[in-house]
Parts: C-alpha cells; structure tokens; sequence
C-alpha cells in the first residue's frame, strides 16, 4: 500500500517541475511590474476580493494542516476534528475586529497602525520584536517540515531539501515581491483546494458519496471510539488556553495581517476574508473526509508504518485511490504549499526589519523609497539564510509546539496592542510598548517551563509551569499590562490622537 | 458627557457594538464545544444515526457557525455601514 511513498517518483517529479517552472514564469512576469518599494509589500494594493481571499487562504492552509491534520484525524478520529476548527475560528475575529481597521490605518506592517497615534521609535522596536519571535518560530516549523516532509515524499537528503526550499522562496520574494509571492500563494490555494477535493470524491465514491457510510465504516474497523472524544483533550484549562492562543493567534500573525494591505480599500478586505473564511472552512471540512479516507482505505498500521506521526496519510490516500500518478500530484502540491507559506514569512520578516526598524528607527523616518527598498531585498536575502541555517539546526526536532508558540506569541504579544490601538482611546505608547514585550518574553519563559520543553524534550520528570500552551496566562497578562500602564501615566496627547484615528479607521486616507 | 454624538462617534459605536457582539457569540459557540468536549465526553459520543455523532454535528455546527457569523457581518457592512460612511463622506 505504500505504493512510492518515499521514492523518487517519475510523475511527482514532473508535477513538482511543472509548479517551479509556472511559480518562476510569475516571478519574472512580477519582476516586470516591480519597481518601487510599494509594490515590494503590497502588489501595488490591486489585488482584488477573491484574489486576497485566496492568497489569505495560501498564506494559512500551510503542508502542516494538510496533512498534520489529515493524520490526527487518521490516527485519532473525532480529536482531530479539535483543531480543524480551531484553526478556523481565528477568522471570523480577524473580520470582526481587525480587517477593516488595519487596511485603512497602516501601510506595509501593523505597527504602522500602532505607530499612526503613538510614538514611533518605541513601538516600532517592541513590535518588530514581537514580528521577528513569530516569525522565525513560524519560520523553523515551516523549514523542518519541508526537509522531513521532502524525504518521505522524494527520497531527498533532509539538507538538500531545507537548500532547495529556501533558494526558490528567495527567488519568488527578492525578484517577484508580494506580486509573486501573492499569485504563487493563488496558484497553491488553488491546486491545494482542487487536490483535497478530487482525493475526497474519490474516497467518497466508495461510499456512494455518504460520508455517514464511511464514519460507519470506521467505527466497524476501529470500533466507536472514532467518532468520539478521546484523549487528546483532558485537561480542560490546558485546551481553553490552546484554543485561545488558536483563536487570537490567526489576527496577529504578520503574514497574514500584511495581505490587507495588498487591497485597494476596506471594503475590498472585508469581502476577501469573507472568501478566506468560506475557503478555510470548506479546506478543514475536507481534510476530515481525507483523515477518515484514510483511517478506512489504507489503514492505521500501514500509515504509522511510513510515519508514526502519521504525516504520511494524506499522500498514502492519494496512492491507494489514485495510483501513483495521483501521489505525485498531491506530493507536489504539498512541497508546493511549503514553498509559498515560507514566501510569505519571508516577505513579513523582510517589511519588519526594512519598513519597521530600518526607515522609523535606525533612520528614524528620513529615508528615501529607493533606499527602502534596497534595505528590504537586502533583509529578505539574510531571512533566507538565516531560514536555512535554522532549519538545518533543528533538525530532528518536533516542530508541532513551535507552530503552537508562534501562535501563542502572535495572540499574546501581537493582538493584545493592536486590537487597543484600534479601539481604546487611551492607550499611551508605554502601554502598547510594555504589554507587547511582556507579552512575548512571558510567552517564551512560560513555554520553556512547559512540560513541552521540560518533559518532552529535556526528559525532565515534571515541569515547573503545568499547561502545554502559555496562551490563557500570557493573553490576559498583556491585555493587562497595556491597561494599566496607560492608566497610571495617562498621556493627553495620545489620547487627543485618538479622534483623528477613529476619522480614519473608518473613512480610510482622504 | 452630555454633549451629543458627532455622525462619526455613532457609526464608530455601532461598528463596535457588532464587532464585540459577533465576536462573543463566536467565542461562546468555540469555547462551549471546548468544554463540551473536556467536561462531557459520553454526551458527545451520542450516536445521533450510524456514523454520526452529537459531538461530530456540533464540530461541524461551529464551522457553520462562524461562515454565517461572517456572513451576517458583511451583510450589515455592505447594507449600513457602508452607507452611514457614504453619508459621512458627503
């Protein structure tokens, strides 16, 4: 049943060539139309409704919930279904607080949003450093995904792949900026969604396209338990504080955030998240099917045979309904996804270091575009190497709770500031400041203390901070902090900043 | 504060006053599932039909729940808001 799983195979390296050869033919067309520091960031802000809600949809549905989340469901029925939905809820808070606001008050990073009412070197500093921790977490997961990930599916030395991913996402984001880097992530939503959804018709064809006959057919194989809470949630405290760092994580990730930006006007944002969210929804509802499909169709032993992760479940699917020319498609999709998600980080990483930390505080404000410019390919070229090096270092590594922290730091140290400066009139930039660096170090300190890092990966017998997810401590933690920092020093002139913010919070840029 | 509100503050406090609505109704449908889950699990495991159980509906129903959350959002933005901003631009 293995069917090529892990071999060099003919087909998948043909799709794969394909994707490159189509991904690079859009570089150089993009590397055409980009000549300024604007459209470096934002693809001059024309990109439409449905595009944006499709690149937003790239830009989250990452190899990891493809097939991480196929396997869970594989290997653990009902429980996966946890985080599926967990993934999702994150948007509908990202359209109700954040979209709109962000479009109309910020440029190229959400500290431009911070930055519009408050002062600039301060927060620009606090928020780069909560970008960057993000990032790079979000970075390394990405990285060791793609090496394990590019050796079970190609045969491909782990070294080699970690080379390969990182010298294609440099060519995509330094010739081709947001432009490739957006089109590449519609391309890969696109295949991605086409791929999930012809491996689930035809899983579904078994069972004269019911999915109840083939649930049924999972609790006759591996008894009712499937479809049922298992194990995975126990600790009540511990699943509430996960699925708040989920939930709030989603409107503080900087790639994500920056895609609003891409957009011509508000209005425009809110449509694209509202196709994000129905894209999203529809991708975790098929991924279900896939993890049943292949709980019934290739069968738990033969899945943790090739990965007892259970990473392989999705592809092994694909072989068993398919044959192998089908594995190759959907191998190639899922190296073609890691590709686009690391473009995006990259290119949030490079708008951090060049537009937040470059222009406002080593130049403080006074630079020109070109140089803006120059300083941002400059900052892609070192995220690059440093992406490489770091996922080469942690190699081996289990990369699941490094996408939990940067979750948990995007909700703690990124959301708490910016969802006040969009609609507290009192918040100083003390306030935004501290709770932005309190919320990232309590993140990183509380999560070294996790039984995570202390018994997982240290093998310590016990843990000194009991919850595998900081989020319900961290979150409140740096609400608080900005309140009551803005509170005992209040500032009248930040305050009085507010009026003209709320003007174009709403209104946008006259 | 006994001064009337400007146009603008009233748009702004209705967009707040959806925004913080839509938003904790989406928390209670995520988080009662969360605690349905961790506190009541022979509940969930309710076979509703063959293949079918209560904890799976309800999994589903929050997805549905937050696209018609979304969706009722956009349509009071697309109907009122956008139109009390057309009106303030004026």
């Amino acid at each position: 049943m293995t069917g090529g799983v892990g071999e060099p195979n003919a087909i998948s390296i043909a799709f794969f060539l394909a994707f490159i050869a189509l991904s690079l033919g859009i570089t150089i067309w993009a590397s055409r139309k980009m000549r300024t520091a604007d459209h470096f960031y934002t693809a001059g802000r024309s990109v439409t409704a449905l595009q944006n809600g499709l690149a937003l949809a790239g830009d989250y549905m990452s190899a990891a919930s493809f097939l991480g989340i196929a396997g869970l469901v594989a290997l653990s029925g009902f429980d996966g279904l946890i985080y599926s939905i967990g993934w999702l809820v994150g948007w509908p808070i990202v359209m109700f607080l954040i979209a709109e606001p962000l479009r109309n008050l910020g440029r190229y990073t959400f500290a431009d949003v911070l930055a519009s009412r408050l002062r600039q070197v301060p927060i620009r500093i606090a928020a780069a450093i909560g970008s960057l921790a993000v990032i790079s977490f979000y970075l390394i997961a990405q990285m060791v995904g793609a090496g394990n990930l590019i050796r079970l599916l190609f045969g491909l030395p782990y070294e080699l792949a970690v080379v390969i991913v990182g010298a294609v996402m440099l060519v995509y984001v330094l010739f081709g900026g947001m432009i490739a880097t957006t089109w590449v992530q519609i391309v890969k939503a696109v295949l991605l969604l086409t791929g999930a959804a012809l491996l689930a018709g035809l899983v579904l064809a078994r069972f004269a396209f019911n999915p109840l006959a083939l649930f049924e057919e999972a609790t006759r194989l591996y008894g009712d338990g499937v479809l049922s809470p298992g194990r995975l949630v126990t600790d009540p405290v511990d699943a509430i504080s996960l699925g708040l760092a989920l939930m709030l994580g989603t409107a503080g990730l900087p790639h994500i955030l920056m895609r609003f930006y891409t957009v011509p006007d508000a209005r425009t944002a809110r449509t694209s998240v509202g196709y994000a969210t129905a894209i999203i929804g529809c991708f975790y509802l098929l991924t279900f099917i896939l993890g049943f499909g292949a709980m019934v169709i290739v069968g738990r032993p033969a899945i943790t045979a090739v990965d007892a992760g259970g990473n392989m479940a999705a592809p092994l699917l694909a072989a068993g309904v398919g044959g192998t020319p089908f594995l190759g498609f959907i191998s190639a999709v899922a190296f073609a996804t890691i590709l686009a998600v690391v473009a995006g980080l990259a290119l949030s990483g490079a708008a951090t270091l060049s537009h937040d930390l470059w222009v406002h505080v080593v130049r403080g404000g006074h630079s020109n575009p070109k140089e803006e410019f120059v300083v941002a390919r400059l900052a892609t070229v070192l995220l690059a190497v440093v992406s490489v090096v770091l996922g080469i270092a942690f190699k081996g590594q289990n990369v699941a709770y490094m996408v939990g922290l940067a979750f948990a730091i995007a909700a703690s140290a990124n959301f708490p500031a910016l969802v006040l400066a969009i609609f507290w009139r009192r918040l100083t930039t003390a306030g935004a400041q501290w709770s932005m660096i309190v919320g990232t170090v309590s993140t990183l300190v509380l999560i070294y203390l996790s039984p995570a890092i202390q018994v997982d990966l240290l093998k310590a017998a016990s843990a000194p901070f009991p919850l595998r997810n900081p989020g319900i401590i961290t979150i409140p933690l740096s609400f608080a902090v900005a309140i009551i920092v803005s509170l005992l020093r209040p500032v009248a002139s930040e305050e009085e900043g507010f009026v003209a913010l709320e003007r174009r919070l709403h209104l946008g840029v006259d | 504060m006994t001064r009337s509100l400007t146009a603008l503050e009233t748009v702004s406090a209705a967009r707040w006053r959806i925004a913080v609505t839509l938003t904790v109704l989406m928390m209670a449908a995520y988080f009662g599932f969360i605690l349905l889950v961790a506190f009541d699990k022979t509940l969930l495991a309710t076979r509703l039909a063959p293949g079918l159980s209560l904890g799976m509906l309800l999994g589903a129903g929050v997805i549905v729940v937050a696209w018609v959350l979304t969706w009722v959002y956009v349509r009071w933005a697309n109907n009122h808001y956008d139109r009390a901003l057309a009106e303030l631009r004026k």
